[in-house]
C-alpha cells in the first residue's frame, strides 16, 4: 500500500548564488522557509514540481521535502537536513542565519 | 618543487577558457543542469547544502608560500575568509558563487594551481607523505614520482570515464606509512630491492566507504622504467572490469575481490607486456627532469643552542616541540607541523590570514615550502631548529600553535552535515565538542598517541574505519545517530576497526568516548602502552564493558 502523502514544500539551490531556495504559492522563489508555500495536496505538489523543475535558468536541484505547520502557520522542517538547509552549518554563523 | 612548463601553463589556461564559457553557457541557458554538471565536476565545482563548493588540488600535498598567500587571496575575495583543507590534501572553499568561479580559477593558474580531476571519475589529485623530502626513515621522495603520475593522469584519455573514481597515493617510507596507502586504489610504496635499485612495490585495491578494504600487494618491485606502463596496465584492466551496473561495486577494491588479485595480477601483466613498448623511455627521460625541482634546499650549518635553550626554559614551548616536532633527514633540521586543530575549532579550516601567516613563515624560516597533511594540517618540512622559537611565538601569535599533533584532539573530520550534500549526520561539531571536552579534562598529553577520524556518512571521507576510534555519523529515523568503530590502522599495518555495537545519539557521543578513552586508561599496562596497543592486547570486550556500562550492569 503506498504510503499516505505528507506536507512537502518544493525547495532547490539558486542557479548563480548557490543558495537554497523555496517556491512561494504564487510561483515565486523566495529565501526564507517561511514565505513557501505548503503543499499538501499530492496531485498538486506533483505538478508544481514539474513547473519548478522547467526554471532551468534560475535553480538547481529542485525536489519536494516534507514539511509541517510551525505554530505561527508557516511551513518548517520535520527532519534535520532540512533545518539545516534552512539555517546554515552549526560551526560557523554562516548562510542563512547570518542574513536574516 | 615542480614549475610548469610552457606547455602546462597553456593547457591549463585553455581549460580555464572553456570552462568560463561553459559557465556562460550554464548562466544563459545554453546548457541545461544535466548537460554542465559532468562539466562543472571535472573542474572540481559541487553543489552542497548551502551554496556550491570549489575543490582545489593541491598536488601531494605540497605548496609554496606564493601558492598558499593565493590560496588565502581565494578565500578572503571570493569566499567568507577561510578555507578547508581536507582528507585528501586538498582545499575546498564552502561558499563560491557560480558566476565566480571562473576568476578564481583564474587566480589559481597565477600560481600553477587548479581544480581540474579533483572530482568525477577520473584519477583524482595524487598524494603523497606530508613529510617527502624531509623525513629521515624515507628511501626516495615520492614527490617526483607523484608528479609524473599526476602529468600522466591529467586528461589522460583514456582514463576520462572511469568506472568510479580512482586515488593513488606514493610514499617512501615503507615502514611509517604516513599516506595510508593501503586504502588506496592504488597505493606505491617507493622500495629498494637487492640490488639497490629504486623501484616500487604496488598495493592495489584498498578503499574505504561501504565496503572498507585493506590493498594487496599487486607486484613486489616494479623498476622505476616500468612504473607508468604498469600503472597504466592496472587501470586499463579495472577500466575494462570494472562494474558499471552498481557504483557501489565500481571502485577497483570490488574487482580485485570479485576476480581474486591472482586473476588481476596476471590480466595486468598481460596488459603490460602488450603497451609496455610503447612507452619507449619518454616517461624515464621526464622523471629524471622532475626529479631536479625536487632537490634538496641548501641546508643552513648553524648553531641550535637557541632552540635548546627556548626548550629547557619554556614549558609551553617544550610542550609544543615535544607534539609537533619530527624528525628531519637533516639532525639540524626539524620538521614542523601547525596543528589547525585548536581545542573546539573546525578541524582543518585556516583562514585568510593564518594562511598567509603560515606562507610567511615558510619564506622566513622553511625554504618556501608547505605541506598539507590528509591529518588536516600544515606542515614546514625544513626548518632549522634554531628557528624554532621565533616560529612558535608568530604561530601564537595566529593561534596556530596548538601542541597536539598525533593526540586526541588532532581529529580528522570530514565537512559533514554542516556543508556536504551526501553527509547523513554532522562531524565538525563532534570533532570540536571531543576535543574541547578532552583539554578541559587536562587528560590529552596522559591519553598519548590517539587517533580519532570521524565520517558524516558511509563513504568515509573521514577515515572513520582507519581511525584508532573511529565515529560514523549516520540518520537513523531522522534523527543523527554515531557508530563507534575501534582498532582501526592507518598505517603499514592498516586494520579496519571493528564496531563496537549500538550507536549513540548526537549528545550521547562524547560521554561515549570519554568512557571508550576512560577505559583504556585502566586497561593500559602502562602509560608507554598506546590506545591501539592496548586494543590489540584485550581485544573488544573489555572496551565494551566501559562503553555499554548499563550492559553490562543488567548482565551482572
Amino acid at each position: 500500500m503506498a504510503r499516505a502523502f505528507t506536507p512537502k514544500v518544493i525547495t532547490a539551490n539558486h542557479l548563480l548564488e548557490g543558495d537554497v531556495i523555496y517556491m512561494t504559492d504564487t510561483g515565486e522563489w523566495t529565501r526564507e522557509l517561511c514565505n513557501a508555500v505548503l503543499l499538501t495536496d499530492e496531485a498538486d505538489a506533483d505538478l508544481r514540481l514539474l513547473e519548478a523543475q522547467q526554471q532551468v535558468d534560475e535553480v538547481v536541484g529542485v525536489y519536494l521535502a516534507d514539511a509541517k505547520t510551525d505554530d505561527n502557520g508557516n511551513p518548517t522542517p520535520t527532519h534535520f537536513r532540512e533545518e539545516f538547509r534552512r539555517t546554515g552549518p552549526s560551526n560557523y554563523f554562516h548562510g542563512k542565519q547570518a542574513e536574516a | 618543487m615542480y614549475q610548469y612548463n610552457d606547455f602546462d601553463s597553456a593547457f591549463l589556461a585553455e581549460r580555464n577558457v572553456q570552462f568560463r564559457a561553459q559557465v556562460a553557457r550554464r548562466i544563459d541557458g545554453s546548457l541545461t543542469e544535466d548537460e554542465f554538471k559532468p562539466l562543472r565536476l571535472m573542474n572540481g565545482l559541487y553543489l552542497q547544502l548551502h551554496a556550491y563548493m570549489l575543490r582545489v588540488a593541491i598536488p601531494y600535498g605540497t605548496l609554496s608560500s606564493a601558492q598558499m598567500d593565493k590560496l588565502a587571496l581565494l578565500a578572503e575575495k571570493w569566499d567568507k575568509g577561510y578555507g578547508h583543507f581536507t582528507t585528501r590534501q586538498n582545499i575546498q572553499y564552502n561558499w563560491p558563487k557560480l558566476n565566480d568561479v571562473p576568476d578564481m580559477l583564474d587566480a589559481l593558474a597565477e600560481v600553477n594551481l587548479h581544480a581540474i580531476q579533483t572530482s568525477g571519475n577520473t584519477i583524482r589529485n595524487v598524494t603523497a607523505d606530508h613529510f617527502a623530502g624531509a623525513a629521515a626513515d624515507e628511501v626516495a621522495d615520492p614527490r617526483p614520482v607523484a608528479e609524473l603520475i599526476r602529468q600522466w593522469s591529467t586528461d589522460h584519455p583514456e582514463f576520462q570515464a572511469l568506472p568510479r573514481k580512482f586515488k593513488i597515493a606514493v610514499s617512501g617510507a615503507i615502514e611509517n606509512d604516513r599516506a595510508v596507502i593501503k586504502a588506496h586504489d592504488i597505493g606505491l610504496y617507493i622500495v629498494k630491492n637487492d640490488a639497490g635499485e629504486i623501484g616500487y612495490q604496488i598495493v592495489v585495491g584498498g578503499g574505504l566507504g561501504r565496503t572498507p578494504m585493506i590493498g594487496k600487494t599487486l607486484k613486489e618491485f616494479v623498476k622505476q622504467e616500468d612504473l607508468l606502463s604498469y600503472l597504466e596496465a592496472t587501470v586499463s584492466v579495472w577500466n575494462l572490469l570494472g562494474r558499471r551496473d552498481n557504483k557501489y561495486k565500481a571502485r577497483i577494491k570490488i574487482t580485485v575481490h570479485e576476480h581474486g588479485i591472482e586473476e588481476i595480477r596476471q590480466r595486468v601483466e598481460d596488459r603490460f607486456q602488450l603497451i609496455r613498448p610503447t612507452f619507449g623511455g619518454f616517461d624515464v627521460e621526464l622523471l629524471k627532469e622532475i626529479e631536479t625541482f625536487f632537490a634538496n634546499p641548501t641546508f643552513k650549518s648553524a648553531s641550535t643552542d637557541t632552540y635548546t635553550a627556548a626548550y629547557d626554559a619554556d614549558p609551553l614551548f617544550r610542550s609544543w616541540a615535544d607534539a609537533n616536532l619530527a624528525t628531519h633527514k637533516n639532525a639540524d633540521y626539524s620538521i614542523v607541523t601547525i596543528s589547525l586543530k585548536k581545542h573546539g575549532d573546525t578541524p582543518g579550516d585556516a583562514s585568510a590570514d593564518q594562511m598567509r601567516a603560515m606562507a610567511e613563515l615558510a619564506r622566513l624560516y622553511g625554504h618556501d615550502e608547505l605541506r598539507i597533511s590528509h591529518e588536516q594540517n600544515v606542515i614546514l618540512p625544513h626548518v632549522h631548529k634554531s628557528d624554532l622559537p621565533a616560529i612558535y611565538a608568530a604561530l601564537k601569535e595566529h593561534e596556530l600553535h596548538t601542541a597536539n599533533i598525533g593526540l586526541i584532539s588532532d581529529i580528522i573530520a570530514c565537512p559533514g552535515m554542516d556543508y556536504c550534500a551526501l553527509a547523513t549526520a554532522r562531524s565538525i561539531p563532534v570533532a570540536q565538542q571531543i576535543a574541547t571536552r578532552f583539554d578541559e579534562l587536562k587528560l590529552e598529553h596522559e591519553i598519548g598517541h590517539l587517533q580519532i577520524k570521524i565520517s558524516g556518512c558511509i563513504n568515509a571521507c573521514g577515515h572513520h574505519h582507519v581511525g584508532h576510534i573511529g565515529i560514523l555519523g549516520l540518520d537513523r529515523a531522522g534523527v543523527e545517530n554515531y557508530q563507534i568503530t575501534l582498532g582501526g590502522d592507518a598505517t603499514n599495518s592498516a586494520a579496519v576497526g571493528q564496531r563496537v555495537g549500538p550507536g549513540f545519539a548526537y549528545d550521547e557521543i562524547v560521554p561515549a568516548i570519554e568512557r571508550t578513552v576512560q577505559g583504556y586508561l585502566e586497561l593500559r599496562e602502562d602509560e608507554n602502552e598506546t590506545f591501539i596497543q592496548t586494543f590489540n592486547r584485550v581485544g573488544m570486550a573489555p572496551f565494551k564493558a566501559f562503553i555499554y556500562p548499563e550492559a553490562q550492569a543488567n548482565a551482572a
